[in-house]
C-alpha cells in the first residue's frame, strides 16, 4: 500500500514544474546555510564555512541529483525524454519518416490480415465444445479417400465401437418450404438422434431430439437454425410446437438452435429435421449418403480411433462381401475436415504477407543505417558530453519504438479494413461454407500477434544503426568528421540487404508468375463441351406432387418440351448432376462377359434427358445418342464415356455390350449405345473419371439440374427461363440460375487458384517496388559517398557514359545477385506450393525468365535516377566542395 | 581511516522517524546533526543522503513538510509526523526491538540459543 502510494507519487513528479525544483534548491541551499551558520558560530571565516558546509552534505548538485531521482522515476523520465527528442528528429526528416512509416505499416497490414485470416480459419474453427475430441468419420474404397457412409453400416459401426463417446452421422437434403409468397427451396439437413450433443450443442429454445427420434416410426419434428427463427419465424418463442410445411408435409417444430452455432459443411441449412430411414437408398448397404461425425472417448487418438473403425469395416467386408468389399474406414479431426483445404493456400498467403513484412523490415533498416551513418557526429558529441553508451542505445531503441508503434498502429487500422474488403471478395456461396470468416476481427490473438511482431522489429531497427556505431569507439566519430572510410562497412553492408531485398522480391514475383500461370492453365483445361451461352439452373418438385416414378417422368418430359420451345433456346436437357462439379454420385459397374472377382468398378453415374450431349457440345464418338424413346416402355440402355471404354473395353467397341450391377441382376442390365467424348465432370484440376449415362425417363427424378443452350446471351434468359418453369406449375422450386462460364469461374477450384494468384501478385508488385526503392536508396546513398571521386575522374576526362557505367555496373551487380539468389530460393520455396500449382511446374523457366526480366527492368529504373545525377556532376563544384 | 560506521540501509528511516517525533517539528540540518549527535558522534551521516530518505518518508505518507522559519529566523522547511508515521514509528521501534533482542540472545556468554 505504502510502495504504491510512493509510486504514484513518483510518477506524479514526472516532468513535475520548475517550482518544484526550485523548492528542492531552496532546501538544500538553507541546510547548507545552517551548516555554515554553526561553522562561523565556531569562528570559520565565512567562504571557508560555506565550503566545509557543501563538502559534509557530500557535494550540492549531487544531493540534488540524488533528490531528483527520488522524486521521480528516472527510467521513464528518460524515456519519456527520449521520447520527445525521437519525435523531434523524427519531424526533421519528413521524408524518411513516412517513407518508413508507410513501409512498415503496409508490411504489418498484409500480414495482420492474414494472420487474421489463419486465426479464424485454422486456429478456432468450430464453435463447438471440445472440439479437439471430435472426429469426421468416413468409409474409403479404392477411388475415394474419404467417402460417406451407408445407413446400415452407420448402424453397424455405432454399435460395435469401442472409441467413441458417441457416433452420430448426417446428410444434406432440400425442401421445398410452403410460405405466404409461394414455394421456396430451402436447404436442410437430416440427422442422427445424437447430432447436437455428439456436437455439444444445446438447444437455445425447445428441445433437442430424443433418443430413438431418428427412427421411421419417430414423429415428424424439425429444430430451426438461429437465423431461420428469426427471419422467417419473426424470432417468436411460440415457434416451438408449430406445424412447418416442408416438401407439403407438416412437421413441428422443436427447437431453436443457438445464434453462434454454425455448421460449416452446409453452412446455409435452415431446418434439421431427424434422418427417417425410409428411402430405398437409406436402407441399402452400398448406397452411401451419409456422413459421421464422432466424439473420441477420452484419452482415444484419431489414429486408433482409426485403426479400429477400419477392422470393423474388415468384419463388415466378410459378412456383406457384395456390398462392403473393399469398403474401408478413415477418420479425420473435425476441424481438419472443415478447413484442411483452405490450410495451403491461407498458408502460402501468409508466407506472402511475412516475406512483404520482411522486406519492409529490411528497407526500413537500411534507411536506419544511412541516418545512422549522417547521425555518427551527432553521437560522438553527445557521448564526448558524457551521455553513457547505455543512454545512447536507448535513444535508438526510443526512436525504433516510435516507429514501429506507429507503424503498427496505423498497419492494424489498415488490416481490418482490409479484412473487411477481402471479405466481401469472397462469393455469397463460398462464404456460406466458411461460417468461421463471420467473426472476422479485432481479437486478443491479433493483438498479440501485431504486439510480438512491433518487438521483435524494435529490436531490430535498435540494433541495426548500432552496427553502425561502435559506441567505444565514438571519439572517432568526433575526430573523422564522418567522411572517408566510414561509408564503405555500409556500403558492403547495405548492399547486402538489398541483396535480400531483391531475393525475396523475386521468390514472390515467380510465385504468382506461376499461380498467375496456373490460373490460366486452369481456366482453360479442355472441358470438353463449350460452356459459353449455356444456362443452367437447379428445378425441384415436391416428393408429394412428384414422388412417383409416372409423376417425376411427366415432370422432366414437360420441362424438357417447355424449355425447347422458347424461342431463345437452341436447345435443353437435363442432368442429375451439373458438368465441372464433382467426381461423386457413382455406380458399381460389372460387365457382361468380362472376368470379375467382386471388385467395385467404380465409375460416375448420371442421368440425363435426350438431348443433353447436343446442348453441352459434347461430341458423341460411336453409337447414338438417347432419344425420347429410351424410356420405362423400352430396354434399358447406357452411353459410356471414353475413359471408361479405353478402360473396361480395350481395342473393343463398347457399343451393344451389356452393363449390369454386381450380380448382373436381369432388370439391372442395360445396352451401351454409344461413346461419348470426355467432357469434365468434375473439378477443373482433377483427372477425368469413368463416367456411364442413363435415360433420364428410365430412372425419373424429381431434382433434376437443367442446362440450356441460348441463341443470346444466356445471361439475359435467366429470368424467363426461371418463369417458363414457374408456368408449368408454380409451386416447383428454381434456384441456382446462372451461366455454365460463370460457375467454372466461380466454382471452388478456379476460386482458390484466383484468389492466391491476385494475392501474391498484390505482394509481388508491392514487393518489387519496395526492392527497388532500396536498391535506388543504396545506389543513391553511394553515388552521394563518391561525388568526389567523381568529380576527379570527369576531371581528368571521364565521359559521361563512363559514370553511367560505373553506377550501373555496381546495381547491375547487386540486381544480378538478387535475382539469382531468388531463382534458387523459388525453386527451393514454391514446390511446397504443391496443389496451387496446377500443370506447372516449380521451376518452369519461361516464368522464371519473365519475372527476372521484370525485376531487372524495374532495378534498372531504379538505378538510372542516381545515374543520371552522378553522371550530371559538375566536376568543378565537386571539388570546389572540399 | 575512520572508526565511525556508515549507516544501515534501512535503519536511517527508522532513526529519522524517531529522531522527528522526539524534536517534533524540525528541518533537514536538525534531523541530521540531532542523529549524529545521539549516536554519540559514533555514526557517519552523508547528509546528502538525508535528503532522499525523507523524500521517501514523506511520499509514502510516513511525514509532511512545511516551510518555517529556523531559530535564528532562516527560511525551513519543517517535518513532522503524520499520524501513519505515528503507526509506522510503533510498529518498526517493535520489529527492531524484537530483532535485536533476538541477535542479542546469541551473544549471551554461555547462554544457549533457544
Amino acid at each position: 500500500m505504502r510502495h504504491l502510494r510512493s509510486w504514484w507519487q513518483r510518477i506524479r513528479g514526472i516532468g513535475r514544474d520548475s517550482s518544484r525544483e526550485q523548492e528542492m534548491m531552496d532546501e538544500i541551499e538553507s541546510h547548507i546555510q545552517l551548516q555554515a551558520e554553526e561553522y562561523e558560530r565556531a569562528g570559520m571565516d565565512p567562504t571557508e564555512a560555506r565550503r566545509r558546509a557543501i563538502l559534509k552534505l557530500g557535494g550540492a548538485e549531487h544531493t540534488r541529483q540524488a533528490y531528483r531521482e527520488r522524486d521521480t522515476l528516472p527510467l521513464l523520465e528518460n524515456f519519456l525524454q527520449d521520447l520527445r527528442f525521437s519525435f523531434r528528429q523524427l519531424g526533421k526528416n519528413p521524408g524518411f519518416t513516412a517513407t518508413a512509416v508507410l513501409m512498415l505499416a503496409l508490411g504489418f497490414a498484409a500480414s495482420i490480415a492474414l494472420f487474421a485470416f489463419v486465426d479464424a480459419a485454422l486456429l478456432k474453427p468450430l464453435p463447438y465444445h471440445q472440439p479437439e475430441r471430435l472426429a469426421a468419420v468416413y468409409e474409403s474404397a479404392a477411388v475415394f479417400a474419404h467417402s460417406n457412409l451407408s445407413y446400415p453400416d452407420y448402424l453397424d459401426w455405432k454399435r460395435m465401437n469401442n472409441v467413441f463417446q458417441s457416433l452420430d452421422a448426417w446428410q444434406g437434403n432440400g425442401w421445398l418450404l410452403k410460405t405466404a409468397g409461394g414455394v421456396e427451396p430451402v436447404r436442410g439437413i437430416r440427422v442422427t438422434d445424437g447430432f447436437f450433443r455428439t456436437l455439444g450443442v444445446v438447444p437455445l429454445l425447445g428441445r433437442d431430439f430424443h433418443q430413438g427420434e431418428d427412427l421411421p416410426s419417430g414423429p415428424r419434428t424439425v429444430m430451426l437454425s438461429y437465423s431461420t427463427w428469426q427471419h422467417r419465424f419473426g424470432g417468436r418463442s411460440d415457434v416451438i410446437g408449430q406445424a412447418v410445411s416442408l416438401g407439403g408435409v407438416p412437421f413441428t417444430a422443436v427447437g431453436v438452435l443457438p445464434k453462434d452455432f454454425t455448421f460449416a459443411p452446409r453452412g446455409d441449412a435452415e431446418f434439421w429435421t431427424p434422418f427417417h430411414a425410409e428411402s430405398e437408398c437409406d436402407l441399402r448397404r452400398s448406397c452411401h449418403g451419409m456422413y459421421g461425425v464422432a466424439r473420441l472417448k477420452d484419452g482415444v487418438t484419431i489414429a486408433q480411433a482409426e485403426s479400429e473403425m477400419k477392422s470393423i469395416a474388415a468384419e463388415l467386408a466378410r459378412q456383406y462381401p457384395g456390398s462392403n468389399r473393399g469398403q474401408g474406414a478413415a477418420l479425420l479431426s473435425l476441424s481438419e475436415a472443415i478447413v484442411g483445404d483452405l490450410r495451403p493456400i491461407l498458408l502460402v498467403l501468409l508466407a506472402g504477407a511475412g516475406l512483404l513484412l520482411l522486406i519492409a523490415c529490411v528497407n526500413v533498416s537500411s534507411l536506419l543505417l544511412v541516418r545512422a551513418e549522417s547521425r555518427r557526429r551527432e553521437m560522438a558529441v553527445r557521448g564526448a558530453l558524457g551521455a553513457s553508451p547505455l543512454r545512447l542505445v536507448r535513444q535508438f531503441l526510443t526512436e525504433g519504438i516510435t516507429l514501429v508503434t506507429i507503424g503498427a498502429a496505423l498497419g492494424l487500422c489498415a488490416a481490418l479494413g482490409v479484412m473487411q474488403a477481402l471479405l466481401r471478395l469472397i462469393p455469397k456461396q463460398m462464404m456460406m461454407s466458411m461460417p468461421f470468416l463471420n467473426n472476422l476481427g479485432l481479437n486478443l490473438h491479433i493483438v498479440f500477434f501485431t504486439m510480438a511482431i512491433a518487438v521483435l522489429m524494435t529490436a531490430l531497427f535498435a540494433a541495426t544503426p548500432l552496427v553502425r556505431m561502435p559506441l567505444h569507439a565514438l571519439h572517432d566519430g568526433l575526430a573523422e568528421g564522418g567522411r572517408g572510410a566510414a561509408g564503405t562497412l555500409w556500403r558492403r553492408l547495405g548492399s547486402n540487404l538489398v541483396i535480400a531485398e531483391l531475393a525475396i522480391a523475386m521468390v514472390l514475383l515467380a510465385g504468382a508468375g506461376l499461380l498467375g500461370k496456373s490460373l490460366y492453365r486452369l481456366l482453360h483445361v479442355d472441358l470438353g463441351f463449350e460452356p459459353n451461352q449455356l444456362a443452367a439452373m437447379t428445378i425441384s418438385g415436391s416428393d408429394v406432387a412428384y414422388g412417383k416414378s409416372p409423376d417425376a417422368i411427366r415432370l422432366d418430359r414437360e420441362l424438357v418440351d417447355r424449355l425447347n420451345s422458347l424461342a431463345a433456346v437452341e436447345s435443353a436437357a437435363l442432368t442429375s448432376n451439373l458438368p465441372v462439379s464433382f467426381n461423386g454420385n457413382t455406380d458399381w459397374l460389372r460387365f457382361e462377359g468380362k472376368p470379375y472377382h467382386g471388385e467395385h468398378n467404380e465409375s460416375l453415374e448420371r442421368d440425363i434427358s435426350p438431348g443433353y450431349f447436343k446442348t453441352l457440345g459434347a461430341k458423341l464418338l460411336s453409337g447414338r445418342p438417347f432419344t425420347p424413346d429410351d424410356n420405362t416402355n423400352h430396354p434399358k440402355v447406357a452411353i459410356i464415356n471414353k475413359t471408361l471404354a479405353r478402360k473396361y473395353f480395350p481395342g473393343e467397341d463398347p457399343v451393344g455390350k451389356r452393363v449390369g450391377n454386381l450380380d448382373l441382376k436381369p432388370d439391372s442390365m442395360k445396352t451401351i449405345v454409344g461413346v461419348v467424348d470426355d467432357f469434365r465432370e468434375g473439378p477443373l484440376d482433377e483427372e477425368i473419371w469413368p463416367a456411364i449415362y442413363y435415360p433420364l425417363y428410365q430412372s425419373p427424378d424429381n431434382y433434376v439440374q437443367a442446362v440450356v443452350r441460348t441463341r443470346g446471351s444466356a445471361e439475359d434468359m435467366l429470368p424467363e427461363l426461371t418463369a417458363a418453369v414457374r408456368a408449368i406449375d408454380r409451386d416447383l422450386g428454381v434456384t441456382d440460375q446462372t451461366t455454365m462460364s460463370l460457375r467454372i469461374h466461380e466454382s471452388p477450384t478456379a476460386y482458390m487458384h484466383r484468389s492466391a494468384a491476385w494475392m501474391v501478385g498484390g505482394f509481388a508488385v508491392l514487393a518489387a517496388l519496395l526492392g527497388a526503392i532500396g536498391l535506388y536508396g543504396v545506389i543513391a546513398y553511394s553515388v552521394g559517398q563518391r561525388t568526389r571521386e567523381i568529380g576527379v575522374r570527369m576531371a581528368l576526362g571521364a565521359q559521361r557514359g563512363t559514370i553511367y557505367g560505373l553506377v550501373l555496373k555496381e546495381a547491375g551487380r547487386l540486381t544480378v545477385i538478387g535475382v539469382v539468389a531468388g531463382l534458387a530460393c523459388s525453386i527451393a520455396v514454391l514446390s511446397l506450393m504443391g496443389k496451387l500449382l496446377f500443370q506447372v511446374k516449380a521451376w518452369d523457366m519461361p516464368t522464371l525468365a519473365g519475372v527476372s526480366l521484370l525485376l531487372g527492368v524495374a532495378a534498372l529504373v531504379a538505378s538510372y535516377v542516381p545515374a543520371h545525377r552522378a553522371a550530371s556532376v559538375n566536376p568543378v563544384e565537386a571539388l570546389r566542395a572540399e | 581511516m575512520d572508526n565511525r560506521s556508515d549507516v544501515w540501509q534501512g535503519t536511517l528511516a527508522l532513526m529519522v522517524l524517531k529522531t522527528i517525533e522526539a524534536m517534533g517539528p524540525i528541518h533537514g540540518y536538525g534531523i541530521a546533526r540531532r542523529i549524529e549527535q545521539t549516536s554519540g558522534d559514533l555514526l557517519s551521516l552523508n547528509y546528502g543522503t538525508l535528503y532522499p530518505a525523507l523524500l521517501k518518508l514523506e511520499q509514502e505518507g510516513a511525514i509532511a513538510s512545511e516551510w518555517g522559519l529556523s531559530e535564528n529566523n532562516r527560511k525551513a522547511k519543517f517535518y513532522k509526523l503524520t499520524r501513519a508515521g505515528k503507526k509506522r514509528l510503533e510498529q518498526e521501534a517493535r520489529e527492531w526491538e524484537q530483532a535485536t533482542a533476538i541477535v542479542a540472545r546469541f551473544f549471551v556468554p554461555g547462554g544457549e540459543p533457544a
